[in-house]
């Protein structure tokens, strides 16, 4: 089995998806001729033509807003925002054109596109380049979440979103991009949106990550277990759909629980997921549950910025104070 | 009624031909005149030398891991120059894109100020009281109704300054433009729309921006005169400003200026342009460097020589020494910084939020 880092697992899987559906196209800033400013379609136009893979003017509403047009006449758009702060010039074509679609049409057209974009901190990237706001887009409704922390699942859950007939945002961890490696196997695989992945069997604290913070998660889980406390870390991979079941089982598991994430406290998604589970495993409950996040700031100059983003260290030590809870 | 129907406006084959002063040897173009006087010449020279001197500075420590991703201005020195000594500091404003750090310098920011913010410090975003210019904007066209705004605010104050924002060839498919232009046309606002086409927006290149001929035949459209510009031409940039600024002034509007340039270097420094750019268009755009022009031109009065340029070349060069070694004195960022300014006064949730991370003020 290969070993990959996320850029190859996603280039790799946009181009096997292209190749199974002559429907798929990419469309993008820099996407062609350049492969991308981080290289994940790097190839590709070369391999695929200028027809299949299309480098756009630098007009991110156009980019989305297009993609709705061209899915309805039977194409398969797959969007790249450059950077997922850019998005928001094209939040409306998302949040009420795209996302809405099948909504407002009742059932009589869909938008089968996929947005993939980088987002994250601490690569020292200019400002606006860093912005996490996966819960700004969990809130639009209609939309798929997609959110791979490992080079399998990138692979597994790119195929999925590409063929699914819903929109899906599909969010690459930019700090992972070469970080995160992996064995991928060669052969085609989907994973089913809505499942978590357990990453650790634990039985004292469950920690919940997604992407990015999942190694953060992971060092902490490290952390606390060299003081002998037992962390059970699942990683949600997708926001939309939720795996509800799973999560109320990891909580029951251990009756303690930490959120992590990297974007902004305030009605982030880490509220969510507390939220749902004081609903749904209040009684499995023996502690207070915590969120680590990012401060209510705007994502701060490189400089600072890491201390803008939970350390592991910060997770450990919210993992002691939760276990001290009686 | 007639038969027959064509539609009345139909897109130029060509682009227009740039207005150009200075030829690619330094020789005025017959009937040309600059209007910049000789110190001002001389001025302008130096700070585009400034200018390029303090990006191959900030490049090496770029390579060495020592200052973050920026955006050099290499090959575009005499449209930053020529517009921004065309400004009145004193009454007009600059709205940055990222690529015009001589037009920031000239408008008061420091050089210090650009290193801490090359440098990633927070404090690289503080604008001192009195220096008429927007913070670097990153957000590709996110600046331009900025200006409009600004120029709008002064004409409705009845002051008599200018807006004048920058921006590429990319950032001009963007429909912030589009809603700049068109809001600057209805209300007259003095706005100088100063479009640098240096023909890249990283890998894209201009004929990916735009099906049009050319970007600047576009003013008419929304209502006010665009003028292309050869942006390598020092004197012809700073006429086509001045002229702008101007009829600004008089109340007469807004103009879009498109420089015709060229990108010599990297998009910014996380960039590798090999990969796209064919090297024969830098040799002939090497031709026409815009510094080189204006130093053939002052030799050919005599008032350039070797001599001049070797104390010039120390005396940057201990100018740019002396702004590093104040933003080295400068305190390092400190950490809580990225809980201070976010309102006037925190709210209880960030207070909170500070005093578990950092502990008791
Ligand atoms: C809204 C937005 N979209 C995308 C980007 C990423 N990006 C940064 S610079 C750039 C190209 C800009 O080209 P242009 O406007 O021509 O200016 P130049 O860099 O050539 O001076 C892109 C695509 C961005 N910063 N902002």
């Amino acid at each position: 089995m290969p070993t990959m880092n996320m850029v190859e697992a996603i280039r790799s899987t946009l181009k096997s998806e292209m190749e199974r559906d002559e429907t798929v196209m990419l469309m993008g800033e820099d996407v062609g001729h350049l492969g991308g400013v981080f290289r994940v379609t790097d190839g590709l136009q070369q391999f695929f033509g200028s027809r299949r893979v299309v480098d756009t003017p630098l007009a991110e509403s156009v980019i989305a807003g297009s993609a709705l047009g061209l899915a309805l006449t039977g194409w398969r758009p797959v969007i790249e925002i450059q950077f997922l702060g850019f998005s928001q010039q094209c939040f409306h074509q998302i949040n009420q054109q795209i996302s809405r679609t099948r909504f407002r049409t009742r059932g009589t057209q869909q938008a089968p596109i996929t947005i993939r974009s980088p987002f994250g901190g601490c690569v020292r990237t200019p400002e606006f380049h860093s912005d996490s706001m996966e819960q700004t887009f969990a809130q639009s409704s209609g939309l798929k979440v997609v959110m791979p922390s490992n080079p399998y699942d990138a692979k597994g859950l790119l195929a999925e979103a590409i063929r699914d007939d819903d929109p899906v945002l599909y969010l690459e961890p930019l700090r992972g991009y070469r970080l995160v490696t992996g064995e991928v196997p060669n052969e085609d695989y989907t994973i089913p949106f809505g499942k978590l992945n357990v990453l650790r069997e634990g039985t004292d604290i469950t920690l919940v990550a997604w992407s990015q913070a999942v190694p953060i998660a992971e060092k902490a889980a490290e952390l606390a277990e060299e003081k002998g406390i037992s962390v059970h870390l699942v990683d949600l991979r997708t926001l939309v759909p939720l795996d509800e079941e799973g999560l109320v089982d990891a909580i029951e598991k251990t009756g303690r629980c930490v959120v992590v994430h990297e974007s902004q406290a305030t009605a982030g998604f880490g509220a969510e997921v507390l939220a749902l589970i004081q609903e749904q495993a209040f009684y499995s409950l023996e502690a207070p549950m915590r969120r680590v996040t990012a401060p209510d700031s705007p994502y701060p100059m490189p400089g600072v910025e890491d201390h803008f983003i939970p350390t592991a260290e910060r997770v450990a030590a919210v993992i002691d104070e939760t276990m001290a809870d009686q | 009624m007639p038969a027959d129907f064509s539609p009345q406006f139909q897109p130029a084959t060509k682009p227009a031909k740039p207005f150009s002063m200075l030829t690619e040897a330094g020789k005025l173009r017959r009937d040309a005149k600059p209007d910049l006087s000789e110190a001002e010449i001389l001025d302008a020279l130096r700070l585009m030398k400034v200018g390029r001197a303090f990006d191959e500075k900030c490049l090496n420590l770029q390579r060495q891991g020592r200052l973050g991703t920026f955006a050099p201005i290499f090959g575009q020195e005499a449209t930053l120059v020529g517009t921004a000594m065309a400004m009145d500091p004193k009454r007009d404003w600059a709205v940055p894109q990222y690529r015009e750090f001589p037009v920031q310098l000239r408008q008061g920011l420091s050089m210090k100020s650009i290193i801490l913010y090359r440098r990633g410090h927070p404090d690289g975003g503080i604008i001192p009281d009195g220096v008429n210019v927007m913070a670097t904007q990153v957000s590709l066209a996110a600046q331009i109704p900025h200006a409009v705004g600004l120029a709008w605010g002064l004409k409705l104050k009845e002051q008599d300054g200018v807006a004048v924002v920058f921006f590429g060839d990319g950032a001009s498919s963007e429909g912030d433009f589009h809603e700049s232009c068109n809001l600057a046309g209805v209300v007259d606002a003095p706005v100088i729309f100063l479009l640098q086409n240096n023909q890249w927006a990283i890998s894209t290149p201009r004929s990916i921006q735009t099906g049009g001929a050319d970007f600047a035949s576009r003013a008419p459209a929304y209502g006010f005169p665009g003028v292309s510009v050869d942006g390598n031409d020092v004197f012809a940039v700073h006429k086509v400003v001045k002229d702008a600024v101007a009829r600004g002034r008089r109340g007469e509007g807004a103009t879009l200026i498109e420089a015709v340039t060229y990108r010599m270097s990297m998009h910014t420094t996380a960039d590798d342009p090999t990969r796209y750019v064919d090297p024969r268009d830098l040799e002939v755009w090497g031709k026409r460097d815009p510094i080189m022009r204006v130093e053939k031109y002052l030799s050919s009065q005599g008032k350039w020589s070797d001599e001049l340029a070797a104390t010039w070349d120390q005396e940057i060069q201990d100018e740019i020494e002396a702004a590093f070694a104040e933003a080295d004195a400068h305190a390092p960022p400190d950490p809580t910084a990225i809980y201070e300014h976010v309102f006037a006064e925190p709210t209880p949730t960030l207070a909170r939020q500070r005093t578990e991370h950092f502990g008791a003020q």
